[in-house]
């Protein structure tokens, strides 16, 4: 079997020191393989943005070792680290984070350009991107002009534009009506279908339900880890009509 | 990632925040026209106050008396200006001018004026004192010694007996003597309370024998053959004059003190340009805080701006910038700010040193030029600088809480 993508042994996090100690992550293993589809569910509180911001390489665990692509990602460098946030992860904040007064496109142009693609053929990749999450008539937009939910496609489409191996998304679909988490999801499983590996938090079971594995968080801790469909086969949102949203 | 785009970020970035880089610019550029301006207004009112010291002549000395009264024993004579004009005892002499004055009432056709000094001296004064002729002609040496009653006008007499009129030829009534007038002095800009133009000029003789009477002159200018040989005259004017003061000053009372005083333009000036140098240098120093306040108000904009530029930063760092990268746009957008805003400063601050401030035309010290910018830059390079780099090298999620 090939090495994982993402191996996190023994993680834990502790936020504060004395009284106001704050136990994020207790103790936290998990192995994901390339081209998996791995839904993290869990109560408000329950350390999964934690986890995800150390996965996105963002942040550091008080305790216990994290590899990504088989590399210790604690001895890496800065210039290292700013390339693996770059080319490999593409990363969905739950807070958006779109940079303020700014256009949409600008917005999703901007890991192309540290990336260093040149200027026309970024603009032509983020219109592409912004277009797949339906924002094409919004591109000149600043975040401010725009709702949240198209704040939130615009953090999207700003994390696939890079076409990254590896996508960690921080409830991508939360401020989505309906029809905008369906499209979204429709996206991500194309990625899905086309072998990358999509890790993604939500709290909507219709969402958990349509990838291929789910991981329930409690208190900093897994308590449940189910295979709900094949590694290697297309997760089950990508055939057509099973899903009715 | 090219430096070309790493400059083009930074213009985007300076472009998405308008108000903050136009506020930041701002207190750069009243930073450094402030100063800019301030110190050329000292420097401006030291050259005025040292240009119309040298228009008194830096190579004359005027002798003074300073006895009491009309005793004759300490009075200074023609006698005692005819030995000073002496090319054996006084070798290094060019002129001597023997002045009276007084003050006195001209008459024009009904209308009166009084002048403050009615002076009478020898053609020699005109330019031993820098007093040039405006219009007509001063008198002639031959005016003086025949006494005739010629006089040369200053500016503000003319214009108080002659509105619209040209005063050659007209003759005026001084001391119940008429006097022909030849001439107006040429304006001269006033120091201090006194107007300057307001004075006429006459011959010695007649000024004696109408206003003043024979008694003691009121002054003498002497005036060197040039400007360093002003200490040797006045050396070679007080031995000639200890002579014969001491001469007729045997029978009274012997003082400690000479009974004349000598007054050097050139010592004028060097208290006068120490005074202005003091005045410079306190406007330096008002300029100096006014730097000072205009830095904290670059600071202040700059760290307060700190919280969003974190957070920016977190977000660039999360979607991949290294921190060279990032260091390098907000080192830039730094730059532009303080290099703009000073640059802006500097043709303020010339714009308006061509205008008069306080009735001073100031004079722009270039070196303040250079210290305004150097201080203003520097200012803004390290409080745009510092706060960019501390978040860059922060942890992504860090400087995205930060608060
Ligand atoms: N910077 C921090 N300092 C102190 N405590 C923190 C910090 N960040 C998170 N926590 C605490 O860690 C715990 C886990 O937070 P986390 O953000 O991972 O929750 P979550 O599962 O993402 O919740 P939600 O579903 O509401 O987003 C919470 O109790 C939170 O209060
Ligand atoms: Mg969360």
């Amino acid at each position: 079997m090939t090495k994982p993508v993402l191996d996190v042994r023994d993680l834990k996090k502790i936020y504060g020191e004395g009284e106001a100690t704050v136990h994020a992550l207790r103790g936290v293993s998990l192995t994901v393989h390339r081209g998996d589809y791995v839904a993290i569910m869990g109560s408000s509180g329950s350390g999964k943005s934690t986890l995800m911001n150390i996965l996105g390489a963002l942040d550091v665990p008080t305790f216990g070792s994290y590899h990504l692509d088989g590399v210790d990602v604690s001895k890496l460098a800065d210039r290292q680290l700013a390339l693996a946030r770059n080319r490999l992860i593409g990363f969905i904040f739950q807070a958006f984070n779109l940079i303020p007064r700014t256009s949409a496109v600008a917005n999703v142009e901007l890991p192309l350009a540290y990336a260093g693609v040149k200027p026309k053929e970024r603009r032509r990749r983020a219109l592409e991107a912004l277009e797949v999450v339906g924002l094409a008539d919004r591109a000149r937009h600043e975040p401010n002009q725009l709702s949240g939910g198209q704040q939130q496609r615009v953090a999207v489409a700003r994390a696939l534009v890079t076409e990254p191996a590896l996508l960690l998304a921080d409830e991508p679909t939360g401020n989505l009506d309906s029809h905008s988490t369906h499209d979204v999801l429709n996206v991500f499983d194309q990625l899905s279908a086309a072998g990358r590996t999509i890790v993604i938090i939500t709290h909507e079971p219709e969402v958990g339900a349509r990838t291929k594995r789910l991981v329930r968080l409690v208190d900093g801790e897994i308590v449940e880890d189910t295979r709900q469909s094949p590694i290697h086969l297309p997760p089950v949102g990508a055939f057509a009509g099973r899903h009715a949203v | 990632m090219s430096f070309k785009e790493v400059v083009r970020f930074a213009l985007r970035g300076l472009s998405a925040n308008k108000l903050r880089s136009a506020l930041t610019m701002l207190g750069i550029l009243i930073g450094v026209a402030a100063v800019i301006l301030l110190v050329a207004v000292g420097n401006g009112s030291a050259k005025a106050i040292s240009d119309r010291i040298e228009a008194l002549g830096t190579n004359t000395i005027t002798v003074m008396s300073t006895g009491r009264g009309g005793s004759s024993n300490t009075a200074l004579t023609t006698d005692m200006a005819d030995a000073i004009s002496d090319p054996t005892m006084a070798p290094d002499v060019k002129s001597v001018s023997p002045v009276v004055s007084s003050s006195a009432t001209i008459t024009y056709e009904g209308t009166d004026h009084d002048v403050n000094s009615f002076v009478g001296t020898t053609p020699g004064w005109f330019t031993a004192s820098n007093t040039p002729i405006g219009t007509g002609s001063g008198f002639t040496a031959d005016d003086e010694t025949q006494g005739r009653r010629v006089v040369v006008l200053g500016q503000t007499v003319v214009d108080e007996l002659f509105p619209g009129v040209d005063p050659i030829d007209k003759q005026v009534t001084v001391g119940g003597a008429l006097f022909t007038v030849v001439g107006v002095l040429k304006e001269k800009s006033s120091t201090g309370f006194q107007d300057a133009n307001d004075t006429a000029v006459a011959p010695l003789s007649a000024v004696r024998q109408v206003l003043t009477g024979y008694g003691a002159l009121n002054s003498m200018l002497v005036e060197a053959k040039d400007p360093g040989k002003v200490d040797t005259v006045e050396s070679e004017v007080s031995t000639i004059l200890d002579q014969r003061m001491t001469k007729t000053a045997t029978s009274s009372t012997s003082s400690s003190t000479t009974p004349y005083r000598i007054q050097n333009a050139s010592q004028l000036l060097e208290t006068q340009t120490a005074t202005a140098d003091t005045f410079t240098t306190l406007l330096g120093a008002v300029a100096a805080i006014s730097l000072l306040v205009g830095g904290i108000g670059i600071t202040n904009i700059m760290l307060v701006t700190v919280t969003e530029r974190t957070r920016e930063i977190g977000i660039r760092k999360a979607l991949g910038a290294p921190r060279r990268v990032i260091l390098t746009q907000f080192l830039i957008e730094a730059t532009l700010l303080s290099v703009i805003g000073g640059a802006l400063g500097v043709v303020a601050a010339l714009v308006g040193s061509s205008f008069e401030i306080v009735g001073v035309k100031p004079v722009i010290v270039p070196s303040s030029i250079g210290l305004a910018l150097g201080v203003s830059i520097a200012i803004g390079l390290f409080f745009g600088g510092l706060p960019a780099s501390r978040a860059a090298r922060l942890r992504p999620i860090d400087a995205l809480r930060y608060e």
